[in-house]
């Protein structure tokens, strides 16, 4: 099935301040060598989508920085490839603030498309799909957009708002609700959903007809007796990155064996931008325990249930627990971290003790001394 | 095209008999090294990281392995579109099909490769070392001294001298005497294996060594000592650096043992001079809750659960809880099972060994290494003695 993808770097920036500050959503390092867009970029590549835009808006040039030409996902081709789509402005038009506006940004990409279909994804879910297999789905329900949902117990201390889907039996939505709803099961949306193009593009262009502004109000709520909206379930591996201590959760999961296969290989490959690190190498006196540690990495201290980015060193007795430690983390002498998120570049320096909650991560910024 | 400076041919083709079962199936140059890379890293990011942008790479013994590996060159940045990376394997032509018979009869025979790229300097590379080097330094010293060829040297011990190419040269670096693996050495000076000639003259030396009858046609044993006779600039170029002949076992072993330690007598992590290579797309690398690492290096794609002591670890390998490795090399893809000890051990690609084998005994040593060749698997509670050597036939 001819499908196009479209990946949305900065919609839930708001979420994740602490690591969105300087870096699209899109382009957050995660789980030791990745950064968030490369599963949605490598799930279209393994889907065989081979062209694919990302649409940002702000802070993108980290993103821009490790996407590159798109050949880490093979994605650098003469027929489509990745483009990324920044705000097309004129003197009146401001930057977009919607999902609506967004897409009304990328209505040249999606007309120069001939490709029947439109998948689209945001940046904050983390998770191995075949998304030809909902593009199957959606044809095959003669669906006008296909949304992907989980199913998913909200606990009580949950106080986000969630768009949630009640399904028929054929699996139509006949019912969006965007709820705070809590201790039930739900069918929460994952921010994944496919849609014909040319329907797309006539929302899209008859907006300001149609009285549009809002693509879940207008499109997904108010149109489900309109539109045929289907609900695909996806019940693989599926982390949800909406906030700092989910953020640190989901990355703490993958310590577990099970989680990080179903995630890196039961599917098809995670592929990212590769910086030729040397392996990673322990020294004399370093020691590891239950820890994801990346090339490039000098361990002489201790590491426990610990997630290291590449080129992070620990230095001789110091000890690092419980904690998330991106790209080129310099931890001194003797100095102690527990449940620390420490951003690219930071420097611990000798003696300290640094200490957070799992539930409430103790956060450094990028590039900052301690 | 604009006109090239330099342009690098690569002598991939040994059969490297000394490493037994490593390279029964692929080419020396394709053995996996230092936990993430192959040995041809080292010389295709030299290039790269000089600033030579062409590279003849001349196969012939089991190639399948080696052109998969370089591909179109994208890892070493050399998919280019003025040049880039070529395999140059033998090849059946008007006058008939030869195969490669010595060194400098590779070159010979490619030489339209050199003439296309109307370059004026040609370097000549081997597959069998490690080391990295700028090769645009030895380059601007060949140019400066308007040398025919220049010869980089690296100072080795007396009793290595016996192996090796070794050297005189006078006060300006002038070569004035050559000998091939000599009994008696008269110095400490040893050919890395790395030329450089003036495109002409090498043209004209190969045209000349492919006419003469009694030559092998080797660089070592007929080109170089010809040109020496005959009175050509013969320069030397000093290196100082790490470099190592890994044609042996105990050599590759040792090679890999440089990387460990606090101060690693070649590192690998400075951000200049990068080696490149072929990543796969691997999960990150996991240490168990029950795994101790010590002196160790590994890289993505590894579980480790066991004990890992002054080894070399590849990608994608499992190592069981309660196994013991030691001293070893192991290589990409190779699943170690459950109370498995290693000693000594050099264990190639996508090997299985089972719960409870034993890999190496009392006599192990670094001159005893038990080798097991690749796609192997050792069965459970099975017993491989020092030196011993596994692999199919």
């Amino acid at each position: 099935m001819k499908t196009v993808g479209i990946i949305f770097s900065n919609i839930h920036d708001k979420e994740i301040k602490e690591l969105t500050s300087h870096r699209t959503l899109a382009s957050v390092p995660y789980a030791c060598r990745y950064r968030l867009v490369d599963f949605a970029l490598s799930n279209m590549t393994n889907s065989d989508i081979t062209k694919v835009g990302i649409i940002t808006k702000s802070n993108y040039q980290s993103l821009m920085d490790h996407v590159g030409s798109g050949k880490s996902w093979d994605l650098s081709r003469k027929n489509g490839g990745v483009m990324i789509l920044p705000p097309f402005g004129n003197r009146e038009s401001k930057v977009y603030n919607s999902r609506f506006e967004a897409l009304s940004n990328a209505i040249g990409f999606l007309k120069t498309c001939t490709e029947d279909y439109v998948v689209m994804t945001d940046c904050d879910n983390v998770c191995n799909i075949d998304y030809q297999k909902v593009v199957e789905y959606h044809v095959e329900k003669h669906a006008d957009i296909t949304v992907v949902y989980r199913k998913k117990y909200l606990p009580n201390d949950d106080d986000k708002v969630r768009t949630q889907f009640i399904l028929d039996d054929d699996g139509r939505v006949i019912k969006t609700v965007i709820s705070k709803k809590h201790d039930v099961e739900v069918n929460k949306f994952s921010n994944i959903f496919v849609i014909n193009r040319q329907f797309l593009l006539n929302i899209l262009e008859n907006a300001e007809d149609l009285e549009y502004t809002s693509f879940s109000r207008d499109v997904m709520i108010k149109g489900v007796e309109m539109y045929r909206i289907y609900g695909y379930e996806f019940n693989g591996y599926y982390a949800s990155i909406d906030s700092l201590a989910n953020y640190y959760k989901h990355n703490m999961e993958l310590l577990v064996k099970e989680n990080r296969d179903a995630l890196f290989r039961e599917g098809g490959s995670i592929f990212t931008n590769v910086r030729d690190s040397a392996p990673c190498r322990f020294e004399d006196g370093g020691s590891a325990k239950n820890s994801l540690i990346a090339d490039g990495c000098i361990i002489e201290g201790e590491v426990i249930n610990s997630v290291l980015f590449r080129g992070v060193h620990v230095s001789k007795g110091a000890v690092v627990k419980d904690s998330i430690l991106m790209q080129n983390v310099e931890v001194g002498e003797g100095t102690q971290l527990n449940c620390v998120i420490a951003d690219k570049q930071v420097q611990v320096l000798k003696g300290r003790l640094l200490s957070g909650h799992s539930t409430h991560p103790y956060f450094i910024t990028k590039d900052s001394i301690v | 095209m604009k006109k090239k400076k330099c342009i690098a041919m690569l002598l991939a083709g040994g059969q490297g008999t000394r490493l037994y079962a490593l390279t029964s199936k692929i080419a020396k140059p394709a053995v996996s090294f230092g936990a993430k890379y192959r040995i041809i890293d080292f010389p295709l990011s030299n290039c790269t990281n000089s600033g030579i942008d062409t590279v003849g790479v001349l196969t012939q013994y089991e190639p399948l392995v080696l052109n998969e590996y370089i591909g179109s060159g994208k890892p070493w940045d050399l998919d280019r579109s003025n040049g880039g990376v070529y395999t140059l394997a033998p090849y059946q032509a008007k006058s008939g099909a030869q195969w490669y018979s010595g060194t400098a009869n590779a070159i010979y025979q490619n030489l339209h490769f050199i003439e296309k790229y109307d370059c004026e300097n040609v370097i000549i590379l081997s597959g069998d070392h490690i080391y990295k080097m700028d090769y645009s330094l030895m380059l601007d010293e060949h140019i400066h001294n308007n040398a025919d060829c220049t010869i980089a040297v690296i100072d080795v011990t007396m009793e290595e001298a016996t192996r090796f190419g070794i050297m005189s040269f006078d006060e300006t670096k002038r070569i004035t005497d050559f000998e091939e693996k000599p009994k008696k050495p008269k110095s400490n000076h040893a050919s890395m294996g790395v030329y450089i000639f003036k495109k002409d003259e090498l043209v004209a030396q190969l045209k000349r060594d492919e006419a003469d009858p009694n030559s092998s046609n080797d660089f070592g044993k007929n080109i170089i000592p010809y040109m020496l006779e005959n009175g050509k600039r013969m320069f030397a170029y000093s290196f100082s650096g790490y470099w190592k002949d890994v044609g042996t076992v105990t050599s590759l072993w040792e090679a890999n043992m440089d990387l460990l330690g606090n101060d690693p007598a070649i590192s690998l992590n400075a951000p200049e001079m990068k080696i490149y290579s072929r990543n796969e797309p691997l999960p990150p690398a996991y240490v168990g809750e029950s795994a101790y690492i010590n002196n160790s290096i590994y890289t993505a794609g590894c579980e480790i659960y066991g004990e890992v002591t002054n080894s070399v670890i590849s990608e994608d390998v499992y190592i069981g809880k309660n196994s013991i490795v030691n001293n070893s090399v192991i290589m990409r893809g190779t699943k170690i099972g459950d109370n498995v000890v290693i000693n000594y051990g050099m264990i190639d690609e996508n090997v299985k060994i089972e719960d409870g084998a034993v890999i190496g005994d009392e006599n192990s040593d670094k001159y005893n290494i038990a080798l097991v060749g690749r796609n192997q698997t050792i069965t459970k509670n099975s017993k491989i003695k020092s030196g011993e050597v596994i692999e199919s036939l």
